[in-house]
């Protein structure tokens, strides 16, 4: 406890920069993920390299994909922009599914309605299927938040600063409070940034809200 | 692309390649703890999760045990259990055995889940015991989903494995820490192509084998109706 409290001003530049290290992946394979995932819904020959061959690269240890990715982006192994590439890549290889099968799950009746409309393909995706894929696409986001928020700590071993420092030096120093704070602060910051998204959700998508509430009364009487 | 020129040489090199530091002694560790650790797990969630399935009480462990072992971080699972127990290699095994169970828990579970409630009381009405049904009903239908638990937490460990070599064990880690502290990049390059490699030819083995028992499997289940057709 007295190393918490003397430390907190550390604790918490560990903290800002685990989330500026964690946020743009986040979002960055979101946004990736949507023109991917649509073609792969969209396009059945496309679906097998886009969906099964990116989740491939879930396959790769993060540890040395941090190190073989400088050779092709030339940055070096301690750059922050290494990691927050590295994993966009892996949030990709998640997200991409999770948009196909989000898209998937469309009501056709809702899609073809929008054609008969004369809706343009592209309004059709943003104000059809985009919004009516919501629910499948928040799930699979919060699966891509909340892996991560865990995994930039292993960049700490290569000496890019997060809560992941918190591992080495309490390692290195023999300090188990520095190790255990390290761990729940990670745990409990991609905590935070979920039920965040799970708050955008809820903003964003008031008709689920009413159906939420009716099942429950429906539920109860 | 220099760098990885000095790499691949590097791997090529003979010196590097044999004795109790070389590529194929770390590989063997690396292969190593990936099955005690893999294999200590299972011995414990699979049961765990088929008594869970069969019984469908606890399912919220196996939901809170999948969740939180998206959120833990590995390095902190392995330094934190390293700081605990001690030098040696104990330690991180234990870590590395932490962070497969979930998985496999959940593969089990959901295997057990999957089944037909149908199929099961049919199971039942025919006289089987609540054994026999998880035996010869819900573990054979469920094992896909075991197979695919496994498959993530083999992939997992082995990838974690590498971290293993951080908190003072072997491993093919262990090169790409020398190459860190060392300044010596084409070595950590090298090792990192290594266990990229290993990965990819794991789960390529993975994919085969799916592929070849789902194909028996569709064999199987055609030849009755060709021969009642």
């Amino acid at each position: 406890m007295n190393w918490l409290t003397n430390n907190l001003p550390a604790i918490w530049t560990a903290l800002m920069a685990h989330l500026a290290l964690s946020l743009p992946p986040i979002a960055a394979s979101f946004l990736i993920s949507l023109p991917l995932g649509w073609a792969a819904q969209r396009y059945r020959w496309l679906r097998f390299p886009l969906v099964t061959g990116l989740s491939l690269i879930y396959a790769i240890p993060s540890l040395p994909l941090l190190i073989v990715l400088p050779l092709i982006l030339g940055t070096t192994v301690r750059s922050p922009v290494n990691v927050v590439v590295a994993l966009t890549f892996y949030g990709i290889a998640l997200m991409v599914r999770s948009v196909a099968d989000a898209l998937d799950a469309v009501p056709r009746d809702a899609v073809t309605s929008a054609t008969a409309m004369g809706y343009s393909p592209l309004r059709q995706f943003f104000a059809v299927e985009l919004p009516l894929a919501g629910p499948g696409l928040l799930a699979g986001l919060r699966v891509v938040a909340v892996s991560t928020m865990a995994l930039v700590t292993v960049s700490a071993v290569l000496g890019v600063h997060s809560l992941g420092a918190l591992f080495t030096d309490g390692f290195q120093r023999g300090i188990i409070a520095e190790v255990v704070t390290g761990i729940v602060g990670t745990v409990a910051l991609a905590l935070l940034v979920d039920r965040a998204l799970v708050a955008i959700g809820w903003v964003s998508m008031p008709w689920l809200r009413v159906r939420s509430a009716q099942s429950e009364t429906g539920g109860s009487a | 692309m220099n760098y990885l020129t000095e790499a691949l040489a590097w791997i090529a090199d003979p010196a590097n390649q044999s004795g109790p530091n070389g590529i194929l002694a770390r590989l063997a560790e690396h292969l190593l703890y990936t099955l005690i650790a893999t294999g200590g797990a299972a011995l414990l969630a699979i049961p765990i999760g088929y008594a869970i399935g069969h019984t469908g009480r606890g399912s919220g462990l196996v939901v809170g045990a999948t969740g939180a072992a998206r959120a833990l971080p590995t390095l902190g699972v392995l330094t934190l259990i390293a700081l605990l127990a001690g030098i040696g290699i104990g330690a991180p095994l234990i870590a590395l055995g932490v962070l497969a169970a979930p998985s496999i828990l959940a593969g089990a579970y959901s295997g057990v889940q999957a089944v037909e409630p149908s199929t099961v009381d049919a199971a039942r009405a025919i006289g089987m015991s609540e054994w026999q049904v998880l035996w010869r009903v819900e573990i054979p239908l469920g094992l896909p989903q075991l197979i695919g638990g496994l498959r993530s937490a083999v992939l997992q460990v082995m990838a974690t494995a590498t971290l293993v070599a951080y908190v003072g064990g072997g491993g093919l880690g262990r090169f790409l820490f020398l190459g860190l502290k060392t300044q010596d990049y084409p070595q950590m390059l090298a090792a990192s192509l290594l266990v990229v490699a290993l990965a990819v030819v794991c789960e390529g083995l993975f994919e085969v084998s799916v592929r070849v028992s789902l194909a028996r499997k569709a064999a199987r289940s055609r030849s009755p109706q060709l021969i009642g057709g």
